[in-house]
């Protein structure tokens, strides 16, 4: 770190998001000389896994990199890992949608590398404003990939209003950090351990940084965006959005968290507030949907909630210093790894079932589908139970493990606040079972031919099915790892 | 070495191997899966009889174990346990699952294979249920036991199925989502979710509970036994479960899953929170004879016969809770015994019921009427079922009411003066219905040419009938084999007073022959084993 010459392990430590850019960028400067459009396919999802495979490499060489700016722990090596997939399975999503909406393939790969860099980037970003390009990266791939069915109206609404609020947000956050820098003089997190917690600049910077990222996973009261972006996109985009940006962003938050007590001590309240607020405002909301990607859009809001629970925990933990937080951590990201498998899961059937232009969404055309096509509904109900938190899923052990961070550090009312949530939850998730299983398809969606499931769209169920069960089964390899005291490479 | 094998975790998985393969039939071979999972269930009902080999007479704590870790952080494990009380409910549940998988014989058409596998799947959960001795265990049985019953209800079911589906399925985890924090508020305490440490830590004061405290914890754990049970005011979801399940449902329902709330209030709730339970029962006892009476005179009135027969569970599930909180060894006694022939008489009655439903296709009692003429053999074994389950003599319900009021009486004359009512009522109401449907004029012509019942249901109802009679008569059999478990949870439950030797033998030379425990003898003159003896011998 002494020299001003960047050495090789700081390209190892970089390497994942290298990759994913260097592939982005190769799929755009091909674009014009290819037609196939298997050809990008392929050429994205070998990029895509090549960066995920390679955060192994970033992992082995541990500790910061281009002098304090990125860290390479085993925390960012959970979540490159985490995002790296999500990407893929995406682009594996993705292919057979692209073919049927008849949109061009190579940008669509192009920007979803860029906004999986982007996320990389978030997630081993140990200084602000390197935080900040990761987010502006994994942002403006993200408007446009918002947008991307240009002909539909739904779909550019959705990009418009992401864009405005989400620079409105973006803003937020920087000048948050410029009230940060002004007050500790640095914006290496590690630097700011020893800063007084009690300065107003610093609360008020603080407070601004915790608006802009709440925004970002939608928090309430700024996720009134979420059930229109989420419904507008392309729903593999969708399915993105739920999964992998929301992580990445959790993963800054968690790394402020850890490495700046000032933080934690000032957090406390807002994050109690704003983890009711978000429950109750996702589940009241989704209770009255009757369109399937809205319903998902806002249970992703509650999720979002009871993910803010264990932040919660996490500051109520950190006030005996920041070791004893360690399980409340782990619960993020056992929640986070559980929700991300299970809401790709869940959004593909749904775009795969929404047929040419997205236009069986409603929950009418999910009626009988037990007996048209009894494997997809076995999958969707696998995926909504692990949402709704019932043993044997993923989604149970995130929940548990949220369940046992918020009651160790004796936030036993939010513990019960979340359970009436779940228990509100429970039933729209319920419902969408109860219309697969009980009501009998209508006269018109009985008659049509089974959906066709071509097999990258298999392939991304399977994945994501058999994680959602064998985590619920045996969490140990994930929670052994995840709970390990060398987290964030200290 | 644990003694016995795997013969827990073989009567927990053996269904659903059965139901897998049930998975890999044509959907439309009705006649292989029918009888492919009637041998599943046969297998299953006698491999369960090997526990009462394996039970010793006496023996104390859990006589057969299974342990091994399943998870380590948090540390969960996978204990399996049986003791006289679970292993006559587990029985009770492999005996039920033949029954009603031979009486959907004809009456499920559609979607057949998927029917089946969920009648194996829910038996696989409620064993489940009663064998977990792990509480985190116990609570993943607890809830994935739900989507197969809830499945059955909303999917075979009569017309407002879903309705019902959604209903049962919410109260359950209404009640099971404050269980679970319960019992992990308990984990972060003592840092183990196995039940036996757990209480051996509060049996020695290694973890000291402040009565505030306490109390909260009991009534997490109490609120989502008393919705299963269903205890007054929480019942309002089971006419409708009941009304809407179709037949099998309604047996497996009454038969077995409400006897998880009860057996979770003997296992969880008493030994756990003594002192809790103590302060509590004065007020549970009011609303469990709330619910015997309240049960009692609405299912009086009812027009529905399905509906009367499932406030008629209110009315005798009352009864248990009613001798579980008695804290008397034989109420206790009395309250497992109601909860097996419950299982059985009530199970016979909705079997019955769903009988005539099968040929009339309604519930209501003015549908009927005059049905002994065109019907002589089922209407037999209507009234035979009935009168078990108002209690005369020599039936089984009659044994599990008087030994429950009778060691309620020790402690709480009045309570036991209220419940008796329940009794006088019982009789009223399913005397008065079975008067309505099977005597008098026949008012409708379509009554007159109603087919009497087929050798497979004669079959059916003739063996339940004969465990009927059997555990009227001899009810010893299965009271001399729960007497040391339930005298176990008394012990635990009132420390200050471990064994009164005196009361129960006097009682018992007075009590007549045919219904006297006799175990209590042994196991209360022959000092308890301590908790630590207990617990050193695992």
């Amino acid at each position: 770190m002494n020299s001003a010459i960047p050495s090789l392990a700081d390209f190892y430590r970089v390497l994942p998001e290298l990759l994913w850019c260097a592939s982005g960028v190769l799929a755009m400067l091909l674009q014009p000389f290819v037609r196939s459009r298997s050809f990008f396919t392929a050429l994205a999802f070998l990029g895509a896994l090549a960066g995920t495979g390679a955060s192994v490499i970033a992992f082995r060489s541990p500790g910061l990199g281009f002098f304090g700016l990125v860290q390479s722990d085993a925390f960012s090596f959970f979540f490159h890992l985490l995002v790296g997939t999500v990407s893929v399975l995406v682009i594996l999503a993705a292919g057979p949608y692209l073919d049927r909406e008849r949109l061009p393939a190579a940008e669509f790969y192009a920007l979803l590398l860029f906004a999986t860099a982007g996320m990389g980037v978030l997630a081993s970003a140990q200084e602000l404003l390197t935080a900040f390009i990761g987010l502006e990266i994994s942002s403006i791939s993200s408007y446009i990939l918002a947008g991307y069915r240009r002909d539909s109206l739904k779909s550019s609404e959705s990009a418009m209003k992401y864009f405005l609020l989400g620079s409105f947000a973006t803003a937020f956050f920087l000048y948050g950090i410029a009230l940060v820098y002004g007050s500790t003089g640095t914006t290496i997190l590690d630097k700011m351990g020893n800063t007084d917690p009690t300065s107003a600049l610093l609360k008020l910077g603080l407070a601004m940084i915790l608006i802009g990222l709440g925004f970002k996973v939608a928090a309430a009261p700024f996720q009134i965006w979420t059930p229109d972006v989420y419904e507008g996109a392309p729903t593999p985009v969708t399915a993105f959005f739920s999964a992998g940006p929301k992580a990445a962003t959790f993963a800054l938050l968690l790394r402020i968290f850890a490495t700046v007590p000032a933080a934690t001590h000032f957090w406390f309240w807002a994050l109690w507030v704003l983890a009711v607020l978000t429950m109750f405002a996702g589940n009241l909301g989704a209770l009255v949907q009757t369109n399937i990607k809205r319903l998902l859009a806002y249970s992703s809001i509650a999720h979002a909630g009871y993910i803010l629970v264990a932040f919660a925990a996490v500051t109520a933990m950190a006030q005996g210093g920041s070791a004893g937080a360690a399980p409340a951590y782990a619960a993020v990201l056992f929640y986070l790894l559980s929700y991300a498998l299970v809401k790709l899961g869940a959004f593909t059937i749904v775009s795969q079932l929404g047929g040419t232009g997205e236009k069986n969404l409603s929950m009418d055309d999910y009626a009988g589908l037990s007996q048209r096509q009894p494997v997809v509904a076995a999958m969707l109900s696998i995926y909504l139970l692990s949402l709704l938190g019932l043993p044997v899923t993923a989604g149970f052990f995130g929940k548990m493990y949220i369940f046992k961070a918020a009651v160790n550090s004796h936030l036993i009312w939010l513990a019960v606040l979340m359970g009436i949530n779940s228990v509100i939850g429970a039933y729209y998730y319920l419902r969408v079972i109860v219309v697969m299983y009980m009501r009998e398809p209508n006269a018109e969606a009985a008659a049509a031919a089974p959906v066709n499931f071509p097999l990258p769209v298999n392939v991304v169920l399977a994945i994501t099915a058999i994680g959602t069960i064998l985590f619920g089964v045996l969490p140990n390899p994930v929670i052994n790892f995840i709970l390990q005291p060398t987290l964030f490479g200290r | 070495m644990l003694p016995g094998g795997h013969l827990l975790s073989v009567l927990i998985f053996f269904p659903a191997l059965g139901a897998l393969a049930l998975l890999l039939l044509r959907g439309d071979d009705h006649k292989y899966i029918r009888y492919l999972s009637l041998t599943v269930a046969l297998a299953e009902f006698l491999l369960s009889l090997l526990l009462i080999h394996k039970v010793a007479i006496g023996a104390a704590g859990y006589p057969v174990e299974e342990f091994s870790k399943w998870i380590n952080q948090p540390f969960i494990n996978y204990h399996l346990g049986v003791d006289g009380i679970s292993m006559f409910l587990v029985i009770l549940t492999t005996f039920l699952t033949p029954i009603s998988i031979l009486a959907s014989w004809k009456s499920i058409e559609h979607r057949v294979k998927e029917f089946f596998i969920m009648l194996l799947m829910l038996e696989v959960g409620v064993i489940g249920v009663f064998l977990a001795l792990d509480l985190f265990l116990f609570f993943v049985f607890w809830e994935v036991m739900l989507i197969p019953m809830a499945l059955l209800i909303g999917i075979w079911g009569h017309e407002r199925r879903v309705y019902a589906a959604v209903k049962f399925m919410l109260y359950t985890m209404a009640g099971s989502i404050f269980m679970l924090v319960g019992i992990i508020w308990l984990y972060n305490a003592t840092g183990t979710f196995d039940l036996p440490t757990v209480q051996q830590m509060l049996a020695n004061g290694v973890l000291v509970l402040t009565p505030p405290t306490e109390m909260l914890l009991f009534l997490a754990f109490f609120v989502a036994f008393a919705i299963k049970v269903p205890l007054f005011p929480l019942h309002t979801w089971l006419p409708d479960a009941h009304v809407e399940a179709p037949t099998a449902g309604s047996v497996m329902l009454a038969g077995v899953l409400l006897k998880m709330g009860t057996y979770g209030m003997i296992r969880f709730c008493l030994p756990l929170f003594p002192e809790a339970s103590h302060r509590a029962a004065p007020w549970i006892a009011v609303l469990a004879i709330i619910g015997i009476i309240y049960g009692a005179l609405v299912a009086m009135v009812q027009p529905n016969l399905k509906k009367l027969v499932a406030y008629s569970s209110v009315s005798h599930l009352g009864f248990v809770v009613l001798g579980i909180f008695a804290f008397h060894n034989i109420s206790m006694q009395g309250a497992v015994y109601q909860m097996l022939a419950h299982g059985i008489s009530t199970g016979a009655l909705f079997l019955l019921v769903g009988m005539l439903y099968d040929r009339r296709h309604t519930f209501e009692i003015s549908e009927y009427g005059g049905l002994a003429t065109p019907m002589p053999k089922l209407a037999a074994f209507f009234l035979f079922a009935a009168l078990s389950s108002l209690g005369l003599p020599m039936l089984n319900g009659f044994v599990g009411e008087y030994l429950i009021l009778l060691g309620t009486y020790q402690r709480h004359w009045q309570w036991a003066s209220w419940a008796a009512l329940g009794v006088i009522l019982s009789a009223c109401y399913l005397l008065w219905s079975y008067q309505r449907v099977f005597f008098g004029e026949i008012t409708k012509e379509k009554n007159r040419t109603l087919p009497d019942t087929s050798p497979r249901e004669k079959w059916i109802l003739a063996t339940m009938a004969v465990v009927t009679l059997w555990m009227g008569i001899g009810s010893v059999f299965i009271t001399r084999r729960t007497a040391t478990a339930s005298q176990t949870v008394i012990d635990q439950v009132e420390p200050q007073r471990p064994y009164e030797a005196g009361v129960p033998s006097k009682i018992l030379d007075e009590a007549p022959r045919k219904t006297a425990p006799r175990a209590p003898s042994t196991s209360t003159n022959t000092a308890m084993p301590s908790v630590t003896e207990r617990l050193g011998a695992r």
